[in-house]
């Protein structure tokens, strides 16, 4: 008994091999036939490879920004998100002032610090030079918030905002544009007619989530912005206010204590609406990844669909295969071959056609990725993990629909076979 | 010398719908091992039914079938499987050799399912070849070789795993005379070196061969002869 159970799996070792041999001849004997079979496999995986590789670029853009802006950030607007069913824009109302800001820093322990900022934009001349641009306004804590530093020169100080000081700190794309590859510190430019010191250079942040560019700014101290650049007749009203939570563990408490606070001081009591209102850099993001997501689910949907056809398209060929060599499935088990033998012939062709296509589509996804990836400047990542799973599934899409041809062909009787013409 | 086969009151009752016809009739004989047998009888007399019974790829209806002292009708299909491989080769009419596989590897094929090691599959095999007179042309492929030579490959696939007996259903049915009688040369040869064949003929030429004649008719045997040769 044991010495038999030594030969079954000496046997099976050699069968493998075998087997592998006798597929493989099968499908050399009709090239065009198993390459034209393995091309709704080579799609479908391609768009596997596809969808993994620019979902994994998304991902890899998304923390980038997610690390451009600042992490738990929060932002405080004026304006209700909605008032009567209309959404009223920031700045629709005059409500928001630099004192909620510093009440807000003082008061709301999740909050690490906060940062006022109004916002304008103007004309910004240097010599002969000018540039249309954003003016932000804001107090040192921005750079904080943002973590943003200089690259030359030094940030805003306090002493700034406190004086009103006429200093100013450009971003890359506004340096760029007024003064190319001088230094702009010490110089003087012009921000709406009105003459300012730059005292920094900020460092390149890129563009943000929604595709703007975030050098394309001048920041000046708050309250110099309040008083020469902004017309409001509410001198102390700001913006917005940026705030940054502790952790990100504590950006929805962080966020929850400011609502809180901003009602109170507000006066905004029962189901009255606030005058203001509360949004979460991490759901702007959300919906960035969303459409991301959306890309992924297209590309998913068309390696479902195509794996499916394709799955379909080797099961018919198998089943054609099958009759078509009847005879010598009857040979076979004339000489030997149990069921489990053409069984396992059978199903070691049909993987072997969906493992050979998937090779193929991996190939071809990743040429595609690369291909997409240069032309709109997209990165897309080919991890080691989604070319193992576009393999195990190429492969698993052969044993599932090898089997029922394969069983076909086990469960034939050898007289019948032997018989067939 | 001990018995190799022996049937007892074999049938055979094929249904076909509401049809019922029985092909072999209440069939008993033995055969001893190394001998030669010839089965002869009209068509549709039952040969080939019996033959496939004999070759364990069908079941008698009722009836006893000692195969080599082993009790055949129990048996599920893969000790079936294993029987055939192990105990019987086929030789058919229409040769059955695997299309586009060389002569060699059409030979090891039973040694495959044997679970033989390659070397020594590829080793009997060569040695099977040259026992048949094919040593040489062991990489052709069935379509380059003649018709006698063919059957050649396909008696030394029936040799190549030693069986106890060969079944041959027809052996020169494709074949010429002159080819014919060199395959009826070789199953000679192979018979005095002791290996027993059980061989359906409707030629008396070919049946004039073996060293005992059955003949067949309507699902009985009406006649078993020893012939001197
Ligand atoms: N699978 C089957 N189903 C129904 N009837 C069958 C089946 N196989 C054989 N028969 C019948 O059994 C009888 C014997 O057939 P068999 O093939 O054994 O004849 P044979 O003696 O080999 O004839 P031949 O010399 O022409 O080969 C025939 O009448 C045939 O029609
Ligand atoms: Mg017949």
């Amino acid at each position: 008994m044991r010495e038999r159970r030594v030969f079954e799996i000496k046997g099976l070792h050699v069968d493998l091999l075998q087997t592998l041999k006798i597929a493989l001849r099968a499908l050399r004997t009709n090239k065009m036939r198993s390459f034209l079979t393995m091309l709704g496999i080579i799609i479908g995986i391609a768009a596997v490879i596809a969808m993994m590789a620019v979902g994994a670029g998304a991902r890899h853009v998304i923390s980038q920004q997610i690390a451009s802006i600042g992490s738990n950030i929060i932002l405080v607007i004026p304006g209700s998100t909605t008032s009567g069913g209309i959404r009223i824009g920031s700045g629709a109302s005059q409500t928001l002032t630099s004192d909620d800001a510093k009440a807000i820093m003082a008061e709301c322990p999740s909050v690490e610090t906060a940062a006022p900022t109004v916002r304008s934009t103007g004309q910004v001349v240097y010599g002969n030079m000018n540039w249309s641009t954003i003016i932000m306004g804001s107090t040192p804590e921005m750079f904080d918030i943002r973590e943003w530093p200089v690259t030359s020169g030094r940030s805003l100080g306090q002493q700034d905002v406190d004086g009103a000081a006429k200093v100013c700190l450009l971003g890359q794309t506004v340096a760029e544009n007024l003064f190319g590859s001088t230094d702009p510190v010490g110089k003087m430019v012009r921000i709406k007619k009105v003459p300012f010191t730059v005292v920094g250079l900020l460092e390149r942040k890129g563009q943000s989530p929604q595709g703007s560019d975030q050098d394309d700014v001048i920041f000046v101290p708050l309250r110099t912005a309040q008083r020469k650049l902004v017309g409001s007749q509410f001198p102390n009203t700001v913006g917005a206010v940026m705030i940054k939570a502790r952790s990100e563990a504590l950006l929805s408490k962080a966020e929850d204590e400011v609502n809180d606070l901003l009602k109170q001081r507000h006066r905004i009591t029962g189901s009255k609406e606030p005058d203001f209102s509360t949004r979460n850099l991490s759901e702007i993001l959300a919906v960035a990844e969303q459409s991301s997501k959306a890309m992924s689910l297209l590309l998913g949907a068309v390696a479902s669909i195509s794996l499916l056809v394709g799955g379909i398209g080797i099961m018919n060929i198998m089943l054609v295969s099958v009759t078509e060599r009847t005879r010598e499935i009857g040979i076979r088990m004339a000489i030997g071959a149990r069921k489990n033998d053409i069984l396992l012939q059978f199903m070691t062709e049909a993987v072997l056609l969906t493992m050979i296509g998937g090779l193929i589509g991996i190939c071809l996804g990743g040429a595609g990725a690369m291909v997409v990836s240069r032309i709109l400047s997209w990165p897309t990542l080919i991890s080691v993990e989604s070319v193992s799973i576009a393999f195990i599934f190429s492969g698993a899409v052969g044993i599932f629909f090898g089997f029922y041809p394969a069983r076909k062909a086990a469960g034939l009787n050898p007289i019948d076979a032997l018989r067939y013409e | 010398m001990g018995e190799v086969i022996s049937l007892k009151d074999i049938r055979r009752v094929f249904t076909m719908g509401d049809q019922q016809f029985e092909a072999l009739r209440g069939i008993s004989f033995s055969v001893a091992e190394g001998e030669f047998v010839a089965i002869m009888g009209a068509s549709g007399s039952g040969k080939s039914t019996c033959m496939n019974i004999l070759g364990c790829l069908d079941h008698p209806s009722s009836g006893t079938y000692l195969l080599d002292g082993l009790d055949v009708a129990g048996m599920d299909l893969n000790r079936l499987a294993g029987i055939r491989n192990k105990k019987l080769g086929f030789v058919f009419q229409g040769f059955n050799l695997l299309a586009r596989t060389p002569a060699v590897e059409n030979v090891e094929l039973p040694l495959v399912y044997a679970g033989v090691p390659a070397k020594e599959r590829r080793h009997k095999a060569l040695a099977a070849l040259e026992q048949v007179g094919l040593g040489g042309k062991e990489g052709n492929h069935p379509s380059q070789l003649s018709g006698g030579q063919q059957q050649r490959v396909a008696i030394a696939r029936a040799l190549v795993n030693s069986p106890a007996v060969i079944l041959a259903d027809e052996p020169t049915g494709n074949l010429d005379s002159s080819t014919s009688e060199e395959i009826m040369g070789l199953f000679t040869d192979l018979n005095r070196r002791g290996i027993t064949i059980i061989m359906v003929t409707h030629e008396p030429d070919v049946a004039t061969y073996a060293g005992r004649r059955i003949t067949f008719r309507d699902g009985q045997i009406i006649g078993d002869t020893m012939t001197n040769q």
